[in-house]
């Protein structure tokens, strides 16, 4: 059973081991300066000798990551049911809430400093401003998309709006709510990384300019890795948390 | 003496559609009286489902009067069992969940209402599936959750719209059959809507025929079939005459 499912990722793999050869051989080949391209057995060597230093910025973007992550979950969810509540409501607020798309989150990471110092809560608030806007909307259209026949039924029931929204569409919009998150979760590391570029006292994103600017392009690789695992472990984490909240989604018969 | 079940008297409905005025029920009057099974057959779009939800009260009457138990405000919600034509269970709920969800709508504690919900289910020899979700089943068995779902919601006034529709011929049948126990069971007042002649004739005490639209009666008969009904009713001689009947009136009517 776990074997078929890893064998699906097959493909990938034969894809992914292929391009790393190709990389290592071209660079080993005195193609390139290693100083300026590492091979890729150099980074995994660097980040296993330096993974002490690295797991504490790991650990600091890590908890930016979670908390940011929360604060865009409730941000999201708040912004999709307001925008549900009424259709002045939604006519007011999906207008801005675009605009505030168009907006380069990053130049905001050196306002957001300016303000707030360079402590948690503006790396927080940029995993958040990353997060926030594909949450609320997935979660708005899945709120939107509930079946006129059942909202019919529940009438006939004699249900109020709230009673409606709370057994009715509410939970059947979680599956939608469940792809805004796998998405966010996905941008969700970027977004740490980017405040802490502009300045922080740790974490990956400091860690990697740090060593850029000494040139140390190898530590920069190194930490680029672990932000990529980083980000496929919160997307793995999403899916195993819905699986485990929406076993009906998942194709499960019975209730244990 | 006791007012009927429900009385439909002069009730039209047309709908604003831009400058067009589209008329779907032409002063329909009818009674359905305590304990009567009543079906409306008529060909397709005639706007029996619009005479349905004014009687569930999810929808009013352009003009006219909708009472039931002689109450004629406009109040009708959860005064019906309503039972749409697709069985419309939350895939979220168990089957058991699902068949006490007009409980949660009355806020009947869960306790009391699992207790009722178990109980249906046993009578009706639904218990096994009980914790199952509503994806497992089959489209027979949905439909008879979606029954039990509606009985136990409210057991005296039963609106069934189509609800076997769109099952084959056999399973079709033995809920049929499933659904006259029931009734029987519940001494339950049914207002029920069918295309199916056949289906109309097994199971109703009076059939109305409404035109095409906008519907008016045109027809209204009495099945004088003895009770408990049987499929081998259907072959009787007085049966099939009262069929053929009815479909010339459908085909007429489908024509224009």
């Amino acid at each position: 059973m776990i074997w078929r499912k890893l064998a699906g990722y097959g493909p990938a793999l034969i894809l992914a081991v292929t391009l790393l050869v190709l990389w290592e051989l071209y660079v080993r080949a005195g193609q390139i300066n290693p100083q300026v391209l590492p091979t890729p057995t150099a980074i995994v060597q660097a980040l296993i000798d330096n993974w002490g230093i690295i797991y504490d910025h790991t650990l600091q973007t890590l908890l930016e990551t979670v908390l940011g992550i929360a604060a865009a979950t409730l941000l999201g969810l708040l912004l999709a049911i307001l925008l549900d509540a009424s259709s002045w409501l939604r006519r007011a607020i999906y207008p801005l809430l675009i605009t505030s798309q168009t907006i380069p989150i990053i130049a905001l990471a050196p306002l957001l400093l300016i303000w707030l110092g360079f402590g948690l809560e503006p790396k927080i608030i940029m995993v958040m401003l990353y997060c926030f806007f594909p949450i609320a909307v997935a979660y708005a259209d899945g709120l939107a998309g509930a079946e006129p026949e059942l909202l019919n039924l529940l009438r006939s029931m004699r249900a109020s709006r709230w009673q409606i929204l709370w057994l009715v569409r509410l939970p059947g919009a979680m599956p939608a709510f469940f792809s805004g998150l796998r998405i966010a979760a996905t941008y969700s590391v970027t977004g740490a990384i980017v405040g802490e570029f502009v300045g922080a006292e740790k974490g990956l994103g400091l860690y990697m300019k740090l060593e850029a600017n000494s040139f140390e392009t190898v530590q920069v690789f190194a930490a680029i890795l672990v932000t990529a695992v980083l980000s496929l472990l919160f997307f793995g984490l999403v899916s195993l948390i819905e699986r485990i909240a929406l076993p009906w989604y998942a194709g499960t018969v019975a209730r244990a | 003496m006791q007012p009927p079940k429900l009385l439909v008297q002069d009730v039209s409905k047309s709908y604003r559609h831009g400058r067009q005025t589209l008329a779907a029920l032409e002063s329909i009057s009818l009674t359905v009286n305590i304990g009567e099974f009543v079906t409306v057959i008529g060909p397709s779009g005639c706007g029996k489902s619009t005479l349905f939800n004014i009687v569930a009260g999810v929808d009013s009457p352009t003009s006219g009067v909708v009472e039931i138990d002689g109450d004629g405000s406009e109040e009708r919600a959860g005064k019906a069992g309503y039972m749409p034509q697709q069985p419309l269970l939350l895939p979220w709920r168990t089957v058991e969940e699902n068949v006490l969800l007009g409980l949660d709508v009355r806020r009947v504690p869960r306790k009391k209402a699992l207790a009722e919900a178990h109980a249906l289910l046993k009578r009706f020899g639904l218990a096994e599936f009980a914790q199952y979700y509503p994806a497992a089943l089959s489209g027979g068995m949905r439909q008879r959750v979606a029954l039990l779902r509606t009985v136990l919601f409210n057991s005296s006034f039963l609106l069934l719209d189509e609800p076997f529709g769109a099952l084959d011929a056999l399973t079709r049948l033995s809920l049929q059959m499933w659904l006259l126990e029931l009734w029987q069971t519940f001494h339950s007042s049914v207002f029920f809507i069918t295309h199916d002649v056949r289906e109309a004739i097994l199971l109703s005490d009076r059939i109305y025929v409404l035109s095409s639209r906008p519907a008016r009666v045109v027809r209204e008969v009495s099945v004088d079939l003895p009770r408990p009904r049987k499929s081998e009713h259907l072959a009787l001689g007085q049966t099939v005459q009262l069929e053929q009947e009815l479909v010339a009136l459908l085909l007429k009517e489908q024509m224009l």
